[in-house]
């Protein structure tokens, strides 16, 4: 995880010093947020990832000669379907709507995105299909 | 929920089998919903990928016949096709469907969701239910933003930039403003979870061996185009629920009068915009650094490089955005001036390395490989054009005429067209399992070449003759006409090109011609799997040595090209490298 973490910490860094650069040259604060935010962005996981390298070693997709036999075994659980990002996703379309055209479609997007939150977490305890 | 396993055994030599297990049925292949059930719930990333695709390419072509209608407009001075209101919201919509809801959505949402956890050998995005959830957002902003021409007062009518004050309550009365927002802050969370997506399943899921600097360039590519959108997007949500508060809840943000900044929406909106034009652009540079080494028959030249330009384009471009607003008077103009003609380095490192890739190959000038050619030329035009408007005195003289009309055309279409039609005719035999016809595939190719100059080349001269963008009239005496009129006949050359591909799909479609695993002889490894593929990718995955494990296990007598951390240990270890 060391390409990944250095990568990362290279966006912090070269966003930090350009709006360094930034601030001195033009005293603007919007920009000048909006590239320390940035800094953060890169700064925060980067240094995450360099952390748990560091503690972890190089994993089987960080070594030149690992085979694909070394990665026997589970790799994750992937969902084969699920009905509740549709939901979810239906419950988000309400919501816009309610700011564009009327505020009572927040009760049917409200019912929906509760909805999708219960499925979602009852479907990833119980691990089966939709 | 399926887990997904690599055994022990192996069985095929250095190909060991990967099954899927599934809890339910303890085994058995996948048994999920069919029909329409199936697309309504799928969570596999190419069901995604290629909903976004068809999602995208219908509004690409709804966005097209608004362009043509606006072309039919500019044909003559006082044009009456449609009024002067129909003609503003017409260049706001067409402009807001191509570049949110179509450029980047067919390259981030389509092509990256459907190839990269392939080209990676992964069995599938990392986070499958948030994947689903992206389409979702993506389509219902979609439809949101369509339902402005259906309201009364119309769709929004201030631009896809939507510059306030003009965007403001006042200015802009009515629900099409308020829908454009909600579309666009519906469409950037879902690009915000397709970010986090593509940026975790590189990070984590890749197969054993394949390590970053083995990783496909287009990979890379949308890696950092993953990063961008973190960037960017989130600054364009928080910037649009302001405006919406300046509509709606009497906050003055954007507004003078109340003691806000209409300028600090300028910088907002930029500050999202410009790596938003990278953002529809590194993915299809992606692409064509896939097809060309494959059309060539040689690797990539100057892997690393290509990695490092990509890197730097997208740094810069993060630090440019105030190049968009040289005429206001209030920004730095040696800081951005200098930081957008940077931007020429990198990007003439990639081209140096395309024609490098390209020189003393063996050319096969296949529909995909010409599309990518076609890129070359219109992105080289839109760039040296690009450099030019980054120069302040040259964009005091062309700020808001057709000369930016035209570079900005000829940058976009040159990538997210030319170079996505190369990524939809390389990758449509993996996706179906059949061929698009050559021969057609080429009259598009020239037809839209044709057509591509022939629309734009006039509008740089009618813009450096001044005529500003925008306009629904112009006056008859300044000589503007000749040049709308070229450039319309050219606008109708490509969208006969555009018929053609559809003809070209359903013919593929009636009588499909099969296209086996890797009709190309390419090299990543989304060409070892069958096509289309199976759930979850790969029955199996061959040692990934290099850049290009498919062709180092098809072509085991060709002399290897290894990746660079192998070619320093071999190096190390005194082994030939070739």
């Amino acid at each position: 995880m060391r390409i990944e973490a250095l990568f990362l910490i290279g966006v912090g860094i070269f966003f930090g010093i350009v709006g360094a650069v930034y601030w001195f040259t033009s005293y603007e604060d919007g920009g000048t947020m909006m590239l320390a935010g940035t800094c953060l962005l890169g700064l925060l996981p980067g240094s995450y990832y360099l952390f748990w390298h560091r503690r972890m070693g190089n994993r089987l997709e960080d070594r030149d000669d690992a085979t694909i036999e070394e990665g026997a075994g589970v790799i994750n659980s992937f969902p084969g379907s699920s009905i509740w990002p549709f939901v979810l996703g239906m419950g988000a379309f309400m919501t816009v709507l309610a700011f564009a055209f009327g505020i009572w479609f927040i009760f049917p997007a409200v019912g929906l995105i509760l909805t999708a939150l219960v499925g979602v977490t009852a479907e990833s305890r119980r691990g089966g299909h939709v | 929920m399926t887990d997904v396993i690599i055994p022990v055994e192996t069985s095929v030599g250095h190909a060991p089998p990967i099954v899927t297990v599934d809890h339910v049925s303890h085994g058995h292949e996948e048994h999920g919903p069919s029909g329409i059930l199936k697309w309504l719930t799928s969570t596999d990333h190419k069901v995604i990928g290629m909903s976004y695709m068809i999602t995208s390419l219908v509004l690409f072509y709804v966005a097209g016949i608004m362009a043509l209608i606006l072309r039919l407009q500019l044909t003559s001075p006082n044009g009456a096709v449609v009024s002067f209101q129909q003609y503003n919201e017409l260049f706001t919509m067409h402009g807001s469907l191509m570049l949110y809801l179509f450029a980047g959505p067919f390259a981030f949402g389509g092509l990256a969701n459907y190839i990269v956890p392939l080209q990676v050998g992964a069995p599938d995005m990392a986070f499958p239910r948030l994947n689903a959830l992206s389409y979702w957002l993506y389509l219902t902003g979609s439809i949101t933003m369509m339902l402005g021409f259906l309201v009364a007062g119309g769709a929004a009518d201030f631009g896809w930039v939507g510059y306030a004050p003009l965007s403001n309550a006042t200015n802009s009365p009515g629900a099409g403003g308020d829908i454009w927002i909600m579309a666009l802050i519906l469409t950037g969370f879902s690009a915000i979870f397709t970010g986090v997506n593509l940026v975790a399943t590189i990070f984590y899921l890749r197969a054993p061996g394949m390590t970053m600097f083995r990783m496909p360039i287009f990979t890379w590519n949308m890696l950092v185009t993953g990063i961008l959108i973190l960037i960017a997007f989130p600054v364009l949500t928080s910037a649009l629920i302001m405006l919406f508060c300046d509509r709606h809840f009497g906050t003055h943000i954007f507004s003078v009068q109340g003691g806000g900044s209409p300028i600090l929406w300028q910088n907002l909106f930029w500050f999202f915009g410009h790596p938003e034009v990278y953002i529809l652009a590194l993915p299809y540079f992606g692409i064509v650094t896939e097809v060309l080494p494959v059309f060539s028959k040689k690797p990539v030249f100057g892997y690393k490089g290509m990695v490092f330009a990509t890197m730097a384009i997208a740094a810069l471009s993060t630090g440019v955005w105030a190049h968009h607003m040289f005429t206001t008077g209030l920004v730095l103009l040696p800081f951005f001036s200098l930081l957008s003609l940077l931007i020429a380095v990198p990007t003439g490192i990639k081209f140096f390395n395309w024609i490098g890739t390209m020189w003393r190959g063996q050319l096969s000038f296949t529909t995909p490989m010409l599309f990518c050619i076609g890129f070359l030329c219109a992105f080289l035009m839109g760039g040296v054009t690009g450099v030019m408007l980054a120069a302040p005195p040259i964009d005091f003289f062309t700020h808001d005429t057709y000369f930016v009309v035209a570079h900005f055309h000829q940058v976009l279409f040159g990538t997210a067209v030319f170079a996505g039609f190369a990524g939809l005719y390389y990758w449509y035999p993996k996706m179906f399992g059949r061929m698009l016809s050559d021969k057609l595939g080429k009259w598009h190719f020239w037809l839209m070449f044709i057509g591509f100059w022939v629309t734009f080349m006039p509008q740089y001269e009618v813009g450096l003759l001044g005529m500003p963008r925008r306009v629904a009239s112009y006056p008859s005496n300044l000589g503007w006409q000749i040049y709308n009129q070229i450039s319309t006949v050219g606008a109708f050359i490509i969208a006969i090109s555009f018929a053609i591909l559809l003809w070209n799909l359903w013919i593929s479609w009636r009588r499909p011609v099969l296209a086996g695993d890797n009709p190309w002889d390419a090299h990543t490894l989304e060409w070892f799997t069958s096509s289309p593929p199976p759930h979850h990718n790969y029955t199996h995955l061959p040692p990934i040595r290099s850049e290009r494990p498919t062709w180092d296990y098809n072509h085991p007598e060709a002399p290897s090209i290894v990746g660079h951390g192998e070619g320093k240990r071999l190096k190390k270890e005194g082994a030939g490298v070739a």
